[in-house]
């Protein structure tokens, strides 16, 4: 017998290897090109001016301030999200569809206006400005204002990779649970989150990277002060701005490898959690 | 229940609501509406003449044409870019291919900065595209309205592929195998039975992407020069307004930005109603 | 012969769905394709579509070899299972897709594409639906919009997947008499593939049961009621209980009084495969154990009882009292169908 011919649904080999062909130029392109340029760039003049524009004071306390930006937005995200999935996935109150709209908001707003809304609460001629001034409390140009405009970007991360997947699974479980005895947390640590522990590890991921690689909304609200208020970003920038190049792009390689751990992990996840679909996605 | 309560609600097996719905009020209203609420507040101490006068200045005028244009324009690209990608990751088996699916999340992953700095590496007139693009066509990419469009067309991309994505995944292999025992040819299949099914999911993407191209900031600033009248975005005049402590006038920009973005979406929304004709 | 079938094989990873089948077909009969999931038969069907390709062996249709065309040059027309219409296209396009396609030379007219679409519809009965989706269609009409548009392209052979799987069972009879007396209208050949005996039994000429990968018996229903070719198909049709024997030194050992051993049988293991009117039970003392009594219309009452570890269905003749449930009742083979493990099949009274 010859050889088996093509299936019905299988592409015609030379449109397969056309498509596969352009796919790998435009991701080459598109994306692989801009990851190797700022690699490149940061090793334009050798690993040790690299190594120098890293280990600079102010670039160090950049990463100090935004490891502990992080650190405080993305529990509250995590926390947050985990209450308004489980809010809209296993109980029953009117708006729920409302509530996931709200919760998505953030994402369709510009970080820009994400910090300016901040600054028209907390800035000097804010609806607060002039009470925070009075009482000597500064939140814009300092830490509370990163935290809160990271707080602002990174809102629906968790939540909305949680909620499809906790209404996909349905409240049995739970119900089951809930007729053995056990109480509100001894359910939610001993069956629910066990459920939806990679697509939560997974939120928070992304929820991270985004937080650690925010721009224009720490932009607006950083003030930009040195050694301060300047995160990894904001410090990329002003090294930029000030033609100090190859300590720009050392600074973003940083960031780009975060990037690049943050998709690893992701991958990682996403195979393993399908490799126990059988016991718990 | 309390009969005064604003909701009578029904009793309910699982417990926690009271504590979760408390807990995501607060987290909601404290972060974002009571935040938003100052936006949409604050543009009206200026009158609507004032507003106006604020989105009617040349600059700012310019500046709604570049973001909203780049963006619709940049989007128009990534979306057969990403039907593309989207194609190749979930119909063909080939080495490399898991990890051009890890890959297509990379603008989502990557720091806007990051990506707007290698952007600007890459095309600008010594740069690995920016020369030959210069010396081969005359072409100027970077610092200029042109250097815009790529920078969101970057960031447009993966909104159109995992939007596509599940869809074409779903899409039942029999709706194609009964293509062909109607006599259509693989190409006939394609192009009357699964782009069709797919014109919903891609108007979606398109949607989002473009959502999130208007409002992007990082990855643009730096490559597009930000000449005024020229190659400024809404988000930098946001910026700019600021810094000359405009509240209002921010306020203002970001708020008719805000509305017409969404006015746009509604408007693709209702589009992809007819599109999907009986479809629910 | 419309379709002939010789030897075809087909394996999936070493293992076989299709095994040495061989059939033929006349045209213009309704053919079913019988036997439980994994037995080969929806393989068989994607064969004979050219949506799959066989290892080995030989597919015609109306003489013509049609091994290695493709689904599309083969005009076999598919119902599928869950109808696989098209959602973006409203009835009228699904059912003209199969013209629209052809290649230029051969592709009707506009209006003449128009014209048949309507005769197909008012053929199928749903002339109204033609400007609907087939989501804003019933279940029942989806299946004849799935049916008008494998019509659209003159089919050499019409196969039918399980066509009636997705309809309520109030509504499935009636289908089911439809597509039939559409079929003799007609006279395409027609292929219904189906796991339910019932349905088989009742639509189609000839049925070809299919045991993992080959073909146990091909006949007409009734046939394959009175004369089982193998101990499979006895087990699969007609509510049989199949019963363990023994023949040996020609006495056969059985837990059922009432039968009489094979004449010029070797000794050796054997089943007996009895239907519930072939097993008379009575109330009273026995070696029966009643575990479920059921009235049925007509034919006395049912009785499912337990006989040493063996589950099996028999009758209590009308008039006659009825065990009680849990109590014990006598019975009496009246007939059976006997299979030695050498294969050969007597038939015991």
């Amino acid at each position: 017998m010859t050889a088996r011919p093509r299936a019905a649904t299988a592409d015609p080999p030379w449109l397969a290897g056309l498509l596969i062909g352009a796919a790998l130029a435009v991701a080459g392109v598109v994306l692989v090109l801009p990851l190797a340029a700022v690699f490149t760039e940061s090793l334009r003049r050798g690993w040790e001016v690299a190594w120098e524009a890293i280990i600079e004071p102010d670039a160090v306390s950049a990463m100090q301030l935004t490891l502990l930006v992080a650190a405080i937005a993305v529990p509250v995200n995590t926390l947050g999200g985990i209450a308004a999935a489980w809010a809209i996935a296993r109980c029953d109150f009117p708006g729920r569809r409302l509530l996931v709209t709200l919760i998505e908001l953030p994402f369709s707003v510009s970080p820009v206006i994400s910090g300016l809304v901040y600054v028209l609460l907390f800035g000097a001629q804010g609806y607060f400005g002039p009470w925070l001034a009075a009482h000597d409390i500064q939140i814009l140009f300092a830490l509370p204002g990163l935290v809160l405009a990271t707080i602002f970007v990174t809102f629906p991360f968790v939540a909305r990779t949680l909620i499809p997947l906790m209404q996909e699974q349905g409240q049995a479980e739970e119900e089951a649970a809930l007729t053995l005895g056990a109480n509100t947390w001894q359910i939610l640590w001993h069956v629910t989150l066990p459920k939806i522990r990679w697509a939560l590890l997974a939120g928070i991921l992304l929820c991270n990277a985004r937080a650690m690689g925010e721009f224009g909304a720490v932009a607006v609200v950083s003030g930009h002060i040195r050694g301060q208020t300047n995160t990894m970003p904001l410090h990329v920038e002003i090294l930029y701005n000030e033609y100090m190049f190859v300590g720009a792009f050392a600074v973003a390689s940083l960031l780009a490898l975060l990037g690049l751990i943050t998709l690893g992990a992701k991958t990682a996840l996403e195979i393993l959690s399908r490799s126990r679909m059988g016991s718990h996605a | 229940m309390s009969g005064t309560a604003l909701f009578r609600l029904r009793r309910q097996a699982l417990p926690g609501r009271g504590l979760a719905l408390g807990v995501t009020l607060v987290w909601l209203g404290g972060f974002i509406l009571i935040p938003l609420a100052a936006l949409a507040l604050r543009p009206w101490e200026k009158g609507l003449g004032g507003i106006w006068a604020v989105l009617t200045e040349p600059r700012v005028l310019a500046g709604f044409r570049l973001s909203f244009g780049a963006s619709a324009l940049a989007a128009l690209i990534a979306a057969p870019l990403g039907l593309l990608l989207a194609w190749v990751i979930t119909r063909y088996e080939f080495p490399g291919r898991r990890a051009l699916d890890a890959l297509i999340d990379l603008p989502f992953a990557l720091p806007t900065a990051v990506a707007g700095l290698a952007m600007t590496a890459i095309f600008a007139n010594n740069g690995w595209l920016g020369e030959p693009l210069a010396a081969w066509f005359g072409w100027t990419v970077a610092f200029r309205p042109a250097g815009v469009v790529v920078a969101l067309v970057f960031v447009a991309l993966p909104f159109i592929a995992r939007t596509v994505e599940p869809v074409l995944r779903d899409l039942p292999r029999e709706t194609e195998e009964a293509a062909a025992t109607l006599g259509a040819t693989r190409v006939q299949t394609i192009a009357r039975v699964v782009l069709p099914a797919l014109a919903p999911a891609l108007l979606t993407g398109f949607g989002l992407g473009f959502a999130r191209a208007v409002g992007e900031y990082g990855s643009v600033i730096f490559i597009a020069g930000n000449m005024p009248m020229v190659s400024e975005i809404l988000p930098l005049l946001i910026v700019v307004k600021l810094e000359q402590f405009d509240y209002a006038g921010a306020a203002a920009i970001g708020l008719a930005m805000l509305l017409l973005a969404f006015v746009i979406l509604l408007g693709l929304n209702l589009l992809q109603l007819l599109l999907r004709r009986g479809q629910p | 012969m419309s379709v002939r079938i010789t030897g075809l094989s087909r394996r999936f990873n070493g293992q076989a769905a299709l095994d040495d089948v061989s059939l033929e077909i006349a045209r213009g009969e309704f053919t079913a394709l019988l036997g439980p999931s994994g037995s080969g038969k929806t393989t068989l069907l994607r064969v004979l579509a050219g949506l799959d390709f066989p290892d080995a062996g030989l597919v015609e249709i109306d003489g013509r070899d049609v091994g290695q065309v493709p689904a599309r040059e083969r005009r076999v027309g598919v119902v599928f299972q869950h109808y696989a219409l098209f959602r973006h296209m409203s009835v009228a396009e699904n059912v003209a897709f199969g013209l629209r396609v052809r290649p230029r030379a051969t592709r009707p007219a506009a209006a003449e594409i128009d014209r048949r679409v309507r005769e197909l519809l008012e053929l199928v009965q749903i002339p109204e639906l033609a400007g609907r989706f087939p989501d804003q269609c019933s279940g029942g009409q989806r299946q004849r919009i799935a049916l008008a548009r494998a019509l659209a392209i003159e089919p050499l052979l019409l196969l039918l997947d399980e066509p009636f799987a997705a309809l309520d069972a109030v509504v499935r009879k009636d289908v089911r008499r439809w597509v039939r007396g559409l079929h003799d209208r007609l006279g395409i050949t027609t292929i219904l593939v189906t796991h339910d005996q019932e349905e088989a039994l009742e639509l189609a000429d000839r049925v070809a049961v299919l045991d993992r990968g080959r073909l146990a018996q091909f006949a007409p229903p009734a046939t394959l009621l009175e004369a089982p070719a193998t101990a499979f198909v006895a087990g699969f049709l007609g509510e049989a209980s199949c019963i363990p024997a023994r023949l040996s030194g020609g006495r056969l050992e059985s837990p059922l009084p009432g039968l009489a051993a094979p004449p010029a049988w070797p000794d050796g293991a054997l089943r007996l495969f009895l239907r519930p009117h072939e097993v008379a039970v009575e109330a009273g003392p026995g070696p029966g154990l009643v575990r479920m009594v059921h009235p049925s219309l007509g034919a006395g009452t049912r009785v499912v009882l337990e006989l040493e570890g063996h589950v099996l269905e028999g009758v209590v003749p009308p008039g006659l009292p009825v065990p009680e449930r849990g109590g014990p009742c006598g019975l009496r083979a009246l007939a059976a169908t006997a299979f030695h493990e050498d294969g050969s099949r007597a038939r015991l009274a």
